[in-house]
């Protein structure tokens, strides 16, 4: 062996250590990818927030890309995303569907006369289980459904107008309409 | 007066261990069968809580945590197997929530890492004491030569 080539051993193997160490500075250790990119939605079967005694399902969903978007009125990034919401379907005519995690129906009516519904309907779940069928680990989280129910896409954390155009809507194919 | 302190300190001591049941964390009820308050117990403490990360669903308290528990408590409750139990917090986490992974493509070099590098490390260490070997014995007598 060269001589050179055995000093550069170790220190190539420690510039390689180093460069695990440097690419895990740059990594959000709170980001957990979802093992449902590109899988059928986990099954949705929930009271309605507006109309209790009906149920809000995968079904209604289907047909349009669609947004399910995990909140609730205890959680802070979602009052933050919220504007982003009221703008996602007032100029890109976007259906969003909620998921109310958590949270007191009543507050979260109240919330919604207050800084508007961005919502096509509402699904409540009290207890968090629909919400462990989803993987949910942090409100707001929010999801892109294809229009059969495919999921395409998941944002954790607070959505903005930036992240929407370009996390989202190239996943999106021409839609009629 | 030490003894006094003393005294005093090993009654604070006292009282913090007794009051250590008082803390738990989980406040469910204990199972009727011993055998599942062993698997709830086990199970919570290899689950990872994905809001606090370095806890396990067993020592902390968010809410998240608290609800999956009552998943684990439930699923042991209706008689799954441990496998299943976990496979169904996989499909929804997925690998990250368990402490130890199951072993396949996507974990392999995770499980692997250290016995690859205890390899290289011994070929290392062999090569340096053949070549050790081979040096003459008297390796500390002054060089005659250059």
């Amino acid at each position: 062996m060269p001589k050179g080539l055995k000093f550069a051993f170790p220190i190539l193997a420690f510039a390689a250590l180093l460069g695990f160490f440097f690419i895990g500075l740059f990594r959000d250790p709170s980001y957990i990818p979802s093992p449902f990119i590109n899988q059928p939605a986990p099954g949705f079967d929930l009271p309605r927030l507006q109309a209790n005694d009906q149920r809000l399902t995968l079904i209604d969903m289907r047909g349009n890309y669609s947004l399910v978007n995990v909140w609730a009125t205890w959680c802070a990034g979602c009052r933050q995303e919220h504007e982003a919401l009221l703008s996602i379907v007032a100029d890109y005519n976007m259906p969003i569907y909620g998921l109310n995690w958590k949270d007191e129906p009543a507050k979260a009516k109240q919330w919604l006369r207050e800084l508007g519904n961005p919502y096509v309907a509402n699904g409540v779940d009290v207890i968090g289980t629909t919400a462990i069928d989803w993987g949910v680990y942090g409100a707001p989280e929010t999801f892109l459904l294809s229009p059969d129910g495919v999921v395409l896409h998941k944002h954790i954390g607070p959505l903005t107008l930036d992240i929407w155009r370009t996390d989202f809507m190239p996943l999106m194919q021409e839609q009629g309409g | 007066m030490i003894k006094r302190v003393s005294q005093v300190l090993s009654l604070v001591l006292a009282t913090l261990l007794l009051s250590a049941p008082v803390l738990a964390i989980d406040p469910q009820i204990p199972f009727s069968n011993a055998a599942d308050q062993v698997r709830y117990e086990q199970l919570t403490s290899e689950i990872r809580c994905l809001v606090c990360q370095n806890e396990t669903i067993a020592d902390s308290t968010a809410a998240l945590a608290v609800d999956l528990r009552r998943e684990v408590r439930r699923m042991v409750e209706e008689g799954m197997t441990n496998t299943e139990i976990k496979g169904f917090l996989v499909a929804r986490y997925g690998d990250f929530v368990l402490y130890r992974p199951q072993f396949k493509s996507t974990t392999a070099l995770l499980w692997l890492a250290p016995f690859l590098l205890l390899v290289i490390g011994g070929i290392a260490f062999t090569v340096v004491l053949k070549r050790r070997s081979m040096l003459p014995k008297d390796i500390d007598a002054p060089l005659m030569n250059d």
